[in-house]
This record gives structure tokens, sequence and C-alpha cells, in this order.
């Protein structure tokens, strides 16, 4: 057999596999930064709009009673951590475009081609990438926030909106690129994009306490993930780290810091399983 | 050995059959040209190679390796270059060079000494660091070649790569090609250029319709036909009947064969003369039923040939007829992974 005359081991030792899949992620990963700095309108235009939103409802709310919202925070270092919520949502939302810019314009067959060790490294660098951008994002309105003075969380505090954030990014990511490999063009990746953003934003306690809202309204705040993400970053820059804090009273029972981050997380892990099967069907 | 092997392979597209029990074997170190019309089912045959796409039935081997059994065995040794470009336009011709080679896991010196290596050998050097959204059609082919050829493919597949190109560019291919096969490399490219294939090309099969219908050397497929060819008409344009009618009254001649009507131009007719003194006997022919020859040429068989003779249609033909009937918008919507 002559193939096999250039290749003594039929299969690399599994050390150079992971060797070789590191080459092949790293590439990957690197393409999509190289394409972010010569591209970074979607990066500033994602830091923009929420940096909009934190100052105009800031002002807004800015002469309401002190004793309105729980606790007597103000209105801005209560909106702080919806936006910071929003802008990491909004940011994981985009991860499948690339995706689905490959599929449309042939490149995925490129990778396709390519005798890759696993087809995961193209999930695992999308995944890579768009965490460091929303993190990238969501630091910069964090820095806003503390500029128009709504705080700035302790060290405790600041791990525990990062890991928040890590967990929310990873389940919306995987959201996207489902959508990115089943939707049939880019015009409808958009399209779900831009209807599910703004509602889930309404429907959540990012702009105002559950307190506020209608009694159905309130249900469908406290099933919202983005409200399991936005309590705990609340509770953070607020000065309180304890998870076992009760942080939603939810119309079904209280849920606490730890309750909020294990919703996260099993929703996180959920749909990697659940888009599995569609993304070794696609990358087959 | 063949390096290549399809045995009895079908595709179907929902009702569309686009492969119907395709044979082919291609020997090692053999440069190879598929002809065919549009959608005759080269670019189905070659994803197949490739691995994109999966045969509905049948075998297909490359270097040794089933496709559906062994398909990374396969992708290391193949260079593929598709029909459509696809180009990352926001990266530069290097960097996207050094993706492949990433993605083929060559070494950091061997990818740096390939790249070098090759745009060199594809005059690339003035443009390489410039982004590829700024190429035109001749440099995106040659950057399509170089990537396909980074990781020294033993085997190379290419899918039209001619098509639309500036002389230069293609003269560069063809040499490229030539060069590669003299050092061993096995090359299968489908073209629907008779010429390519002619000058290009040791072997070669004809496609039509998702099927095989001849093979050999380009030499012995012209040979085979034997003869010589003569085009002919009564009038500057015949209708159906006409040609027809004239048809009839020239196959009725023992030294005449093969008569076609060329309905790609102006009802033409096609023939075969065994020797040159048949010219005179069919004048003559004509002249009794009371035609008259508007005009005659006469030369020595070509690929074309080949083709009406296999099919019946010249290839124009072949492609007009098909070009009505497909929607390639919507092909290559559901050919996206
Ligand atoms: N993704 C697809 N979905 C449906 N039908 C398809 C698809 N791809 C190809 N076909 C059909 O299959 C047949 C073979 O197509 P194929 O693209 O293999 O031909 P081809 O010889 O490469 O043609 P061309 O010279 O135009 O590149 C055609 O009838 C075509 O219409
Ligand atoms: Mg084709």
């Amino acid at each position: 057999m002559t193939g096999s005359i250039e290749f003594p081991t039929s299969e690399p030792a599994s050390q150079m596999q992971l060797a070789s899949f590191t080459q092949e992620t790293l590439a990957l990963t690197r393409r999509l930064f190289l394409q972010l700095a010569r591209r970074p309108s979607t990066l500033i235009a994602g830091v923009l709009q929420p940096v909009i939103w934190l100052i105009l409802f800031g002002a807004l709310f800015s002469n309401a009673p002190e004793e309105l919202l729980p606790g007597g925070m103000s209105y801005g270092r209560f909106l702080g951590a919806g936006v910071i919520v929003f802008t990491a949502f909004s940011g994981a939302l985009n991860a499948g475009l690339p995706v689905m810019f490959d599929r449309e314009f042939g490149f995925l067959n490129r990778l396709l081609v390519a005798p890759l060790i696993s087809r995961s490294s193209i999930v695992l660098a999308s995944v890579i990438y768009i965490t460091a951008t929303t993190l990238i994002q969501c630091f910069s309105i964090m820095a806003m926030a503390s500029f128009l003075g709504y705080g700035w969380p302790e060290p405790g505090g600041l791990l525990l909106t990062v890991l928040t954030l890590v967990i929310l990014v990873f389940a919306v990511t995987a959201i996207s690129l489902g959508l990115a490999f089943s939707l049939p063009g880019h015009i409808e990746l958009i399209a779900v994009i831009f209807v599910v953003n703004l509602p889930l934003l309404f429907a959540s306690t990012a702009l105002a306490p559950i307190s506020f809202m209608p009694a159905w309204l309130g249900w469908l705040a406290t099933i919202n993930p983005l409200t399991f993400a936005i309590e705990p970053i609340r509770a953070a820059y607020g000065g309180s780290v304890d998870l076992h804090t009760v942080l939603i009273h939810a119309p079904y029972g209280d849920v606490n810091g730890f309750g909020c981050l294990a919703i996260l997380m099993g929703l996180s892990i959920g749909l990697f399983f659940l888009i599995r099967p569609m993304l070794n069907r696609k990358l087959a | 050995m063949s390096l290549i092997e399809l045995q009895e392979v079908v595709k179907t597209y929902g009702s569309v059959k686009a492969l119907r029990g395709l044979n082919l074997s291609i020997p090692e170190g053999c440069l190879y040209g598929l002809l065919g019309p549009n959608g005759s089912g080269k670019t189905t045959t070659l994803r197949i190679l490739s691995t994109l796409l999966e045969p509905d039935s049948g075998q297909v081997h490359v270097a040794g390796f089933n496709v559906l059994g062994n398909p990374r065995a396969v992708r290391t040794r193949l260079g593929f270059v598709a029909q459509d470009i696809a180009l990352d336009k926001i990266l530069t011709g290097r960097e996207l060079l050094q993706l492949q080679g990433d993605l083929y896991h060559l070494r950091s010196s061997v990818k740096d000494l390939r790249i070098a290596e090759l745009t060199a050998r594809l005059d690339m050097d003035s443009w390489i660091d410039r982004r590829c959204g700024s190429y035109s059609g001749g440099m995106k082919r040659r950057l399509d070649l170089a990537a396909g050829l980074l990781h020294q493919p033993k085997v190379l597949v290419l899918d039209e790569p001619t098509v639309g190109l500036d002389i230069e560019s293609r003269t560069t291919i063809w040499n490229l090609l030539r060069e590669l096969k003299s050092l061993g490399t096995t090359i299968l490219l489908s073209s629907h250029y008779l010429e390519e294939v002619d000058v290009l090309a040791d072997r070669m099969a004809i496609m039509d319709n998702g099927r095989v219908i001849a093979e050999g050397t380009p030499a012995d497929l012209k040979k085979e036909l034997g003869g010589d060819r003569i085009t002919l008409r009564v009038q500057e344009f015949s209708d159906e009947n006409e040609s027809e009618e004239v048809r009839s009254l020239l196959s009725s001649i023992n030294e005449v064969s093969h008569v076609v009507i060329n309905r790609s131009q102006g009802f033409s007719l096609n023939l075969v003369v065994d020797d040159q003194n048949v010219l005179p006997l069919i004048r003559q022919c004509l002249e009794r039923a009371g035609f008259s020859i508007f005009s005659l040429s006469q030369s020595r068989p070509s690929l074309d040939d080949v083709y009406l003779r296999s099919t019946g249609k010249t290839l124009m033909d072949a492609e007009l007829e098909l070009a009505g009937k497909r929607d390639v918008k919507l092909e290559s919507k559901k050919a996206m992974r």
C-alpha cells in the first residue's frame, strides 16, 4: 500500500493528536481574531449600545424617590448589572454569524476537506473567540458604569461576575451555534437575533425589579435565564457574594445565588448536549 | 495500482440522479481528465472523492483508503481544489495559507518553507500579503491551488481549475500540473474544455448524465473514431426536415458513417468518411436529389467528435439543454452544510 509508506504509524500517538488538535483550534481562533482586528465595528457597536442605555436609562430615573428600589439602591447601580448581562447576552448571540457566513460562502468546506483531528475544533474556536470578545465588551461597560459612579465590585464579587458571565455566554453561544447550523441563511439568523434580543431584556429584571411588574411578566422574568445572571451580579455590585442569600422571590419559590448559578450551568450543559447531534450531523 | 477508484457509484439529490453507476479507475502518477458538459456529474464525483459528499451506493477509494471507512486517511493524502473558490476576504493570501497549513498540521518550519516555494512557483510574491478581497479571478485561483498543494498531497483533485481564466494564469496552472505529474502526483481534473483535456491529460473519461461514456487516452479515443470529420451544409441555415432528408441520403452511401445533425450549428451535418475519394460521391448524391453544397469543411477527429459520437449531441448542445433546467442558486443552497 503506497499510502501507508509515507505515514508509518497509521494513527499518531495521542500526545501528537493533542498537539495537532491545539494547532487547528488555535489557527481557527486566530482567524476569527484577525477578522475582528480588521473589522472591529461589531465589537464597538456591541459596547456603544449598552453604554447609551446606561447613560440614558440612568438619567431617566435619576430623580426617582430614594426608597423606590429594594435596598434603596440608586437606579444607575441597579441598571448596571442588567446592562452588563445584556451586553454579554447580545454579544454571544452573534457567535453563530461567522459560522453561518462560512457555511454560505463555502469556507466551511475548506475546513471539512482538511484532516482535522476533531471537528469540535471549529466549535471550540467559536466559543473561545466569543467568550473573549464578550468579556472585553463587558469590562468596557463595567468601566463605564464605574465612571458614571455606579460602583465596582469587590474582588470576590468581580470573580462571581466573571463566572456568571462566562456560564451565560456558553449557554447563549450554544443556542447561536445551533441556530447557525439549522437556519437556512444569515438573513434568518439575524432576524432571530433581532427578534429575541430586546424582549428577553424587557422580560428580565435588567430594567426593573419583579415587584414593579404585573404578575404575568413577573413569571416570565423569573424563568428568564438573563435574570439568573443579572441577580448574582447585582448582588456582587451591592457588596454581597454570599451565595446562600435569596436573590429571586419567584412565584414558584425562592432562588439563592447557588440556585442561579446552578440553573445557568445546567442550561449551558443541556444546550451543548442538545445541539451536539446536530453539529455531529452537519460536521460529520 | 490505481490511486482513485470508483465502482458503481450512485448519487441522487432528491429526484435528480446525478450519478448513475459511475466507474472510474485512475492509475498512480496519471494526469487524468474528466470531461463532461454542465450537469453531467463532475462536481458530484469530485466532492465524493473529497469526502464532502457521501455516495448513496458504490465503492470509493482514494490512495487505497475507503472514503467512508477512513475519511481522515483520505483527507491527509488528498489536495482538493473546488469549483467555487472560497477564500476569506479579510485575510491576506499568506494568512490563508498559514491557516491551511495548520489545518493539515504542518510543522511551522515546513509550513513557511512550502508557502515560500509555492508563492514563488505561482508568481504570487507581489500580492500574497494583500487581502484576498482585492484579488482578481486569476489570483484567487492560484492562491486556492497553492492552498490545495501546501501539504504535498499524493493525489490532487481539481474541479474546473481554469474556467474563466486569462491565458497567463491558465498557462501557469497547466505548467504546474505537468510539473507535479512529473514529480509523481496523481492528478484528476474536470473540465468542459476539450482542448484542455486534449493537451494536458494522459488519460481521460467523458461523462454524460452521471455515467462514463468513453474512456482512454485522448489519442486512442480519437483514433477509434477513425476517418476524417466532415461538416457540411446545404444552406446557410437549414431546418430540421431538410437536414433529416440530407442525413438519410448521406447515410445510404457506404463509405460514409456516423451522420449526425448538429442542432446548435444551424442544423449542419457532421459525418465521418473513410477516405478522400468519397467527397465527389457525396456531391453527386446530393445534386441528384436537388441539393447543392453551401459549405464543406474537413478535419481530423477531435474530442468534440468523440462526445458527439457517444451522445449524439455536441458538448454545446448538451450544455444548452441542461442550462435551462438547473437552478444553480438552489443547488448551492442545498449543498450548504
Ligand atoms: N446540491 C444539489 N441539489 C440538487 N441537485 C443538484 C445539486 N448539485 C448538483 N445537482 C444536480 O446534479 C447533476 C450533476 O451536477 P454536478 O454539479 O455534479 O455537475 P457538473 O458536471 O459539475 O456541472 P458543471 O459543469 O456545471 O460544474 C445536475 O443535474 C445538477 O442539477
Ligand atoms: Mg461542476
